[in-house]
């Protein structure tokens, strides 16, 4: 993971909510066994209609919308399932950050861990960004953790302190883990497995 | 002591160590794996140089990616085959057990896992699946997480997390004939929303949750997610314990004693505090069926679609219009008579021999209709034994619908089995978002007897029509 630098970007605008994680990635496209390339199936059965040609009312495919690197999605986004492939996904398709009002639990976790900013902003700022539309230009800074809007005003938004640790140092949490062994091995000598790998069965 | 919530207890059990302003390192007692969202954290294993620490709490089977046809033919999707076969060989390599198809205990990773006894009340449990909330009907912590943290499980045991809050759900009176556990579960999303649970874990109370099964409970926790929930508890009680005693891996003897006893401390305290409370009349509440492309866009089977010319201009009502676009629905027509296409009984929220038995029991004696397309996917292969053991095959293959082997199957449309564009499939599974089982694919969720229901009537039906 690269460290998390502030950044300038159009804004690609997709104002529905509830967008869930088979929308951003359909299921069928999870046979992979690796990270890379699902750029290519973001959206995939939104963008492309059955005989694979795009679709033109498609917010994303829209000429305004391209090279954006951070997505304007309505409430909830990222419902529905655990995949990382849906960050995965949105990374790979040159998002690093997306605004929403309201982003599903397991979505926002896996966002933080591969350095895909979720940025949660209030109603008023939401319906500024809807209003200015695809194309339109903000700016991402997460160590003031602000989000310059369209019209240059600025608006704060949330951000754990330690996510936001890791992603400006581009670390993972797997290595902070790393370091708990003596702690980990205490604990686990107070506790019972709860099966024996050379049992019946 | 301050009272203390179910959730509260299994957390305060599992913190290894936490360090001022940075989350708390929460021990995980077991970690469920199937082939979908692990190959690329075994891969960072190896890259990193890291073993899994602990194979005796990891347990792993394959479910999503194969087909639910004749198990002893190759797999035809290439793509699928290396995903199965990297399974089986991250297994091996990091020595992990696992229950593969023809192990007589393969099954969708929820299903196979509680049948093993495997899954008990106190415990912290994840796996990389979102309907990992499926245990917490044990009294388990159980939540579904991302690959990233499946590979901080397998090489620490152990995730970073932040506390949830907590949100109880009561469930008052009793069910009536016809309305069951999957009725409760949509009747509940459709009334807090699919965001409504997010940031808590729920706990389920109250008559109608003390009167259901552990398969019930089971379908209920299940669909946690669904409204935004990482988890939904249900406190153990002597059910629970009745479920669990004489599994495999459950204890014996004198240690099942002590266990029980141990079991009973996880409930929630009397006077214990939650942030949020719900309360649904269970006795008020009719067979449920969902009409949208959410889990909360859902009504009784009796009920009519909403109008999207009754909410007020905005990107709601824009969701509403555009889900029944996508669904062929117009608002305000009755579901009831609605014709559908396939019906699929099976998944992790359905797919147990109690859901096999509400399907039979309306199949019986009668016959699919001749344009609809039946499925039944038993949840695990211990379930296909056992649904033979009763003849609720031949009562399946009687009615015309077809009898397969363990699988998620159409609740994903990962292994091929789909629905052609268009077609609209009354579904014992847990969503119905756009192209779900398959691209263009309309899903309505229901209950096991409504779907079998739908399935002899050709359109959507009220199970208690054929009781």
């Amino acid at each position: 993971m690269k460290p998390f630098k502030p950044f300038e970007s159009r804004i690609a605008v997709l104002a529905a909510d509830n967008i869930d994680t088979d929308q951003i990635i359909p299921a069928r496209f999870l046979k992979t066994t690796t990270k890379e390339g699902l750029g290519l199936q973001l959206f995939h059965d939104w963008r492309y209609a059955a005989d694979g040609a795009p679709r033109a009312g498609f917010p994303l495919n829209r000429p305004e919308a391209q090279g954006a690197e951070v997505l304007v999605a309505g409430d909830n986004f990222g419902c529905g399932s655990s995949r990382e492939h849906a960050p995965w996904a949105l990374s790979d398709g040159g998002y690093r950050a997306v605004v929403s009002t309201s982003f599903a639990d397991i979505f926002h976790g896996n966002a933080l861990k591969n350095g895909l900013l979720p940025i949660k902003v209030p109603a008023e700022a939401h319906r500024k960004l809807l209003e200015a539309g695809s194309g339109a230009r903000v700016k991402v800074d997460l160590e003031s953790q602000t989000l310059t809007l369209p019209d240059g005003s600025t608006v704060g938004f949330p951000v754990d302190a330690f996510p936001k640790r890791c992603m400006l140092l581009g670390v993972d949490e797997l290595g902070y883990l790393l370091q708990f062994e003596q702690e980990i091995s205490a604990f686990e000598g107070t506790r019972q497995a709860p099966y024996d790998t050379r049992m019946k069965v | 002591m301050t009272a203390r919530t179910l959730y509260d207890k299994i957390w305060a059990e599992h913190i290894v160590a936490q360090r001022p302003q940075e989350p708390a390192l929460l021990y995980v007692d077991l970690q469920l794996v199937h082939e979908v969202t692990s190959p690329q954290a075994f891969e960072g294993l190896r890259q990193r140089g890291l073993k899994v620490r602990r194979p005796d709490r990891t347990i792993a089977t394959i479910d999503h990616s194969i087909p639910t046809t004749d198990r002893s033919l190759p797999i035809k999707d290439p793509i699928a085959a290396r995903q199965v076969a990297q399974m089986s060989a991250n297994c091996a390599e990091f020595r992990l057990p696992i229950f593969a198809p023809g192990s007589g205990h393969q099954g969708v990773v929820h299903v196979f896992s509680p049948e093993l006894g495997l899954i008990q009340p106190g415990m912290t449990l994840v796996c990389g699946d979102s309907h990992t909330a499926t245990h917490g009907a044990f009294g388990v912590l159980a939540f579904g997480i991302g690959t990233s943290q499946v590979e901080m499980v397998l090489a620490t045991q152990c995730l970073l997390q932040q506390p949830s809050r907590n949100l109880r759900v009561n469930v008052t009176g009793r069910l009536k004939p016809g309305v069951g556990a999957k009725d409760v579960i949509l009747a509940l999303i459709a009334q807090i929303g699919v965001g409504g649970g997010t940031g808590c874990v729920i706990e389920y109370a109250g008559e109608a949750i003390r009167g259901l099964s552990m398969e019930g409970r089971m379908t209920i926790s299940n669909m946690s997610i669904e409204a935004g929930a990482r988890a939904g508890l249900i406190a153990p009680d002597e059910v629970t314990f009745a479920y669990l005693k004489g599994r495999p891996f459950a204890p014996e003897g004198a240690a099942w004693d002590e266990a029980v006893a141990r079991w009973k401390t996880y409930v929630s305290d009397p006077d214990a505090v939650f942030d949020r409370e719900v309360t649904l009349d269970g006795s008020a509440l009719e067979p449920m069926i969902t009409f949208g492309t959410n889990p909360a866009m859902g009504i009784p089977v009796t009920g009519s679609v909403p109008e999207p010319g009754a909410l007020a201009a905005g990107v709601e009502r824009d969701g509403l219009t555009k889900a029944l676009a996508y669904m062929g629905l117009t608002g305000g027509q009755a579901i009831l008579g609605h014709p559908i296409d396939v019906v699929f009984v099976g998944s992790c929220t359905n797919g147990r021999i109690e859901d096999l038995r509400a399907a039979a029991s309306v199949l019986k004696g009668r016959k699919v209709a001749a344009s609809v397309r039946a499925l039944i996917v038993p949840g695990s292969e211990v379930v296909k034994r056992a649904a033979e053991a009763e003849g609720l095959d031949r009562i399946f293959l009687a009615a015309g619908a077809e009898w397969r082997e363990a699988g998620c199957s159409m609740c994903l449309a990962m292994n091929g089995d789909m629905l052609l564009p268009g077609q609209t499939c009354v579904a014992t599974s847990n969503r119905n978002f756009e192209g779900r089982q398959g691209p263009g694919g309309r899903t309505l969720l229901a209950s096991p007897i409504t779907a079998a229901a739908s399935a002899v009537a050709g359109a959507v039906a009220d199970p208690r029509s054929f009781a």
